[in-house]
């Protein structure tokens, strides 16, 4: 008995208490940089897209909403020919940006994507790429990759040794 | 033709108030739990009153081909009318009283139970298991607390010799009677709440195990009807204390009798909302047992000691 008048007390206190509730459209919480939100995919340092259409992200995907084809331009670089996410299927994992080996897909602190009509959810690649280097500002896979793509010639990469000549004996 | 305008004017506030609690409760209730409540539309959210009335008028009024037609349109009306009823020996102020019967307590118990035969009816008008097993636990529940309901306002009616509320509250001039019968005080008001069915004693509703109890099956101004019911009854509940044990009216001069009156009954509103928001629902059996063994004993040793007490006083 006494414990009910002191829950009722105690509840009546709670008048005074501040709330808790945030009036989302006129106040937000503060996203971490972390957050996992919205899908892009972000451009290396010199504005070619990172993505070298690995598969990965698909791959790892849970939901299966990621669809995308590999391609290559003259020079031998990979990239998407097309890349499409379907919002309405993503649950905002992060595991895409967990495989992703160039940094290329991330997840930024958007969550604000609301639509009237489903298929607008369905992001091209023109809607994801953003004209940003994301998390990794610096980095560049196709120079710290061995191979020659356009952007470096082979060898000349950082952390990159000149390619030995195997005709000769000299060390 | 000044009695219609009472009864009008009694019946417009009544139902005003009725409407503008479900704006209350939510809003009460939310500042209980550290939330904010409906607070968009008009100021502070009151225009949320409109918006639900609107809605409950739009939604499909759905009768069920299962359900037995006639009862179940009945049913939503027997609680209003039958609460509403109650409010005719209310006494507002000493002028504003619809009638001021000589059996006034005497009306409202009856009216209080007559509440009842919606929740049965309506429940065995559904024709659905758990609307029956809602009703059962109604009635039973009634019948349980509405027995130490009346007797624990006996005391009062000893006190003041009459059933007239309005007498019972003149009879309160030097002193309210929940000095002198805070027992019968105590009792009236878990019997109110069991007999509006406001939580913790909600159990012929009890939404966590029998879907929405007898009102499963009801929807659109149906449902509005047991919904204004469960409001107006809080209201009466706290009408009736407050004549009955917290001096009605009376009050000083600063504020006319109405305002007290009504501010009164609006604490004791507010008060079973806090109910809700801080206790827990007890089990039926729970319910049934403290009412039988523990309430009914406690009302029965309340009158025998204000009898000996009042006869001693006497002489």
């Amino acid at each position: 008995m006494f414990s009910h008048i002191r829950t009722i007390w105690l509840t009546f206190l709670h008048l005074f208490k501040r709330h808790v509730t945030i009036q989302y459209p006129e106040e937000k919480i503060k996203l971490r940089p972390r957050w996992r939100g919205r899908i892009v995919l972000t451009k290396d340092p010199d504005g070619g897209e990172r993505c070298v259409g690995c598969y990965l992200c698909a791959v790892a995907c849970p939901v299966d909403c990621i669809a995308l084809q590999a391609t290559e331009d003259e020079n031998g670089r990979r990239y998407p020919e097309f890349f499409r996410i379907n919002f309405s299927r993503c649950i905002f994992c992060g595991y895409c940006e967990d495989a992703c080996p160039t940094y290329a897909i991330q997840l930024i602190p958007d969550f604000e994507m609301a639509e009237y009509n489903r298929q607008n959810l369905v992001f091209e690649k023109e809607d994801l790429l953003i004209n940003s280097q994301g998390k990794y500002p610096g980095y560049n896979f196709y120079k710290v990759a061995g191979m020659n793509a356009g952007v470096k010639e082979k060898g000349e990469g950082e952390n990159e040794d000149a390619p030995v000549d195997i005709h000769s004996l000299m060390p | 033709m000044q009695h219609v305008w009472i009864v009008l004017g009694v019946l417009f506030v009544l139902l005003n108030i009725a409407a503008g609690l479900i704006w209350v409760e939510r809003r009460m209730l939310a500042m209980w739990q550290d939330r904010l409540g409906p607070n968009r539309a008009g100021p502070l959210g009151i225009l949320i009153v409109l918006a639900d009335t609107l809605k409950l008028f739009f939604k499909e009024d759905w009768i069920p081909p299962f359900a037995d037609k006639w009862v179940f349109i009945v049913a939503p009306a027997v609680v209003v009318g039958s609460v509403l009823m109650s409010f005719v020996i209310i006494p507002f102020t000493p002028q504003i009283i619809v009638s001021d019967l000589n059996v006034g307590i005497l009306f409202f118990l009856a009216m209080s139970s007559l509440g009842v035969y919606s929740i049965v009816l309506g429940g065995w008008a559904s024709n659905n298991k758990y609307s029956l097993l809602g009703a059962m636990r109604g009635a039973s529940q009634m019948i349980a607390y509405e027995v130490f309901m009346g007797l624990s306002l006996m005391g009062v009616v000893m006190l003041t010799g009459s059933f007239k509320l309005g007498d019972i509250v003149n009879a309160q001039k030097d002193m309210w009677f929940v000095v002198k019968q805070p027992l019968g005080l105590i009792l009236f008001f878990i019997a109110g709440i069991a007999e509006t069915h406001r939580l913790p004693f909600d159990i012929p509703e009890a939404e966590s195990e029998l879907v929405a109890g007898y009102h499963s099956e009801y929807s659109g101004m149906k449902f509005g009807m047991f919904f204004i019911g469960e409001y107006l009854g809080i209201t009466l509940i706290s009408a009736v204390t407050v004549a009955m044990f917290f001096g009605g009216w009376l009050g000083w001069s600063f504020l006319p009798p109405w305002a007290w009156f009504f501010l009164k009954t609006f604490v004791f509103i507010l008060f079973f909302i806090l109910l809700r928001a801080s206790l827990p629902r007890p089990r039926y059996d729970q319910l049934m047992e403290t009412g039988w063994k523990i309430l009914l004993p406690l009302a029965l040793a309340n009158l025998m000691i204000t009898g000996a007490v009042a006869l001693l006083v006497r002489g």
